[in-house]
């Protein structure tokens, strides 16, 4: 009975972009978390609630609208922050609340909530086709390529601007890559776990994994071993007993998070000897 | 001789302060220059400008004979340790990472090992950053300055909060690094006996410049050297 699920071809789908987008939002939010901007995702996720609604009315597939929004609707608020010198977590409440009052107004004005709205919330990852598969591998891909070949330079500006600048690192454009590729990551990942779940992916696996590893691709290694056994784990356990995927995989990432606060305050997990 | 730095006619004015006014210094090579003045006496003000951090500036500063606001290829050639170095408490890096981040070229890496062996530091390569204590801290600032071999090395009053043996030992580095390496050496410092053992050069920055030149000069002239020595105690040279 346990097997059975394998064999259906829907399931491997949803396993392998399931991965894919586990390893994806452990990447990328790693460094948002570093950057004291966990909630960023979020603010992403809800601004792209406006580009489905806007997909979703104008007869366009959703998905491509939530990321044209998405990206560039982060990279507007970046740039005013920067501009304007707005605290970071201010612009995300700016971000954050835009996409969701834009999303609202659309889908007043075509009139009312559909079903398709729900799917987006709340992620169907049980329905990627195999072209969205595809899509996600191929974007997954390409964010890790860049960041492997880019690694110093994001993670020199995440652990200290100035210095990063007086080394002769385009910290600026460093920053909008972050966005961009954030942007990226979180409509990609709406499959999975939908708007609302999307920055506990980003940030969950990461804070945990912070407090094991030392060095910085140790932590990297162990956010994604984290983020990946959540997801998978999470997809199993969901459709075994049929509830929902996302609550399932945010509730299994958050039992380790929990676990490692129990055995760190036990005093057992210590870093060095 | 060969300069290092030329600074022409700098004034850097802040909103509330002019943190500096009208100074004009060089620096050539082999230089082991040490700079004195009160706090807020724009010492650092002075550096970021060298850097590249604050472009809002009147006057010229060339290093190597290049106007740095035509050309950022000095930075490859400069060594920074701030006078502190931020970073998140839990930030996931170990020694190695951090050293590592200065390296302009992968090539090297087995340059890191030989760095932190020569500041005393390759038995905690593998340790959090945030871990270590201020001195230690300040030695793998350092290393990350030194990877890319320099051929300045700017600090800012580095040793502020640390052990005495500790700043020992980091005294007897620059030192070396300024003698066998021929590292040019610009350093802000409150500490002028500090200042007199090491130091070649000195300046005395309060705003604008009052002194520049040999440090056996300055030493000799006790005036000075009782004002600046007053002044780095209490603050009393400060007129904004
Ligand atoms: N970013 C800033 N904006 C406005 N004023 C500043 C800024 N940075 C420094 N100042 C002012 O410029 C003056 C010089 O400051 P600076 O930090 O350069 O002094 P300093 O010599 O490095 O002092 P310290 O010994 O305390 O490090 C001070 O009056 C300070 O208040
Ligand atoms: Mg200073």
């Amino acid at each position: 009975m346990a097997f059975e699920i394998f064999t259906f071809s829907f399931m491997h789908r949803a396993i392998i972009s399931g991965i894919a987008i586990a390893i994806l939002c452990s990447v990328v939010g790693l460094f948002l978390v570093l950057r004291r901007y966990s909630l960023f995702g979020d603010a992403i996720a809800h601004s792209s609630f406006g580009g489905i609604a806007l997909g979703l009315m104008s007869g366009i597939y959703p998905l491509w609208t939530a990321y044209g929004v998405s990206i560039v609707s982060a990279l507007i608020i970046t740039r005013i922050k920067d501009r304007f010198n707005i605290s970071g977590d201010a612009s995300i409440a700016v971000l954050l609340s835009s996409g969701i009052a834009v999303g609202l107004v659309i889908i007043g004005l075509s009139g009312g909530f559909t079903l398709d709205i729900f799917s987006f919330l709340f992620g169907s990852i049980l329905l990627v086709s195999v072209n969205d598969t595809i899509l996600i591998l191929l974007l997954t891909g390409i964010i890790l390529i860049v960041i492997l070949l880019l690694y110093r330079q994001l993670l020199y500006s995440t652990f200290n601007e100035e210095q990063a600048k007086v080394s002769g690192v385009p910290v600026e454009k460093i920053n909008y890559l972050i966005v961009f590729m954030a942007g990226i990551t979180v409509v990609t990942s709406i499959q999975l776990v939908g708007v609302l779940l999307i920055s506990a992916l980003f940030v969950i696996p990461n804070v945990t994994a912070i407090m094991y590893g030392r060095g910085f691709k140790q932590t990297a290694i162990i956010s994604m071993s984290f983020s990946i056994f959540s997801v998978v784990a999470g997809i199993l356990v969901s459709y075994l007993f049929d509830i929902t995927p996302a609550g399932t995989i945010v509730l299994i990432a958050i039992g380790i998070f929990g676990c490692t606060i129990g055995i760190k305050s036990a005093g057992l997990l210590s870093r060095h000897h | 001789m060969l300069k290092v730095v030329e600074i022409e006619h700098l004034t850097i004015q802040y909103p509330d302060v002019k943190a500096i006014d009208d100074v004009s210094f060089t620096v050539n090579q082999g230089d082991f220059l040490g700079i004195i003045g009160p706090n807020g006496a724009g010492k650092s003000t002075l550096f970021a400008a060298m850097l590249g951090l604050n472009t809002k500036y009147k006057g010229t500063i060339k290093f190597f004979g290049t106007d740095i606001r035509k050309s950022k290829n000095h930075l490859k050639e400069i060594g920074y340790v701030p006078q502190k170095p931020i970073f998140e408490k839990n930030f996931p890096a170990t020694v190695n990472d951090v050293v590592k981040m200065g390296l302009q070229k992968e090539s090297d890496e087995n340059k890191i090992d030989e760095i932190l062996q020569q500041l005393w530091i390759h038995e905690l390569s593998e340790r959090r950053i945030g871990e270590l204590s201020g001195g230690q801290q300040q030695r793998v600032f350092i290393a990350k300055a030194l990877v890319n071999n320099p051929k300045v090395l700017i600090l800012d009053e580095p040793v502020t909060g640390i052990d005495q043996q500790s700043i020992d030992l980091f005294y007897s580095i620059l030192k070396e690094l300024n003698s066998k390496q021929n590292i040019t050496i610009i350093w802000s410092s409150h500490d002028l006996d500090a200042v007199n053992k090491l130091a070649n050069h000195v300046a005395c920055l309060n705003r604008t410049l009052f002194f520049h030149g040999e440090s056996d000069d300055f030493f000799k002239n006790d005036d000075l050297v009782k004002q600046y020595s007053e002044a780095s105690m209490q603050e009393h040279m400060h007129h904004h």
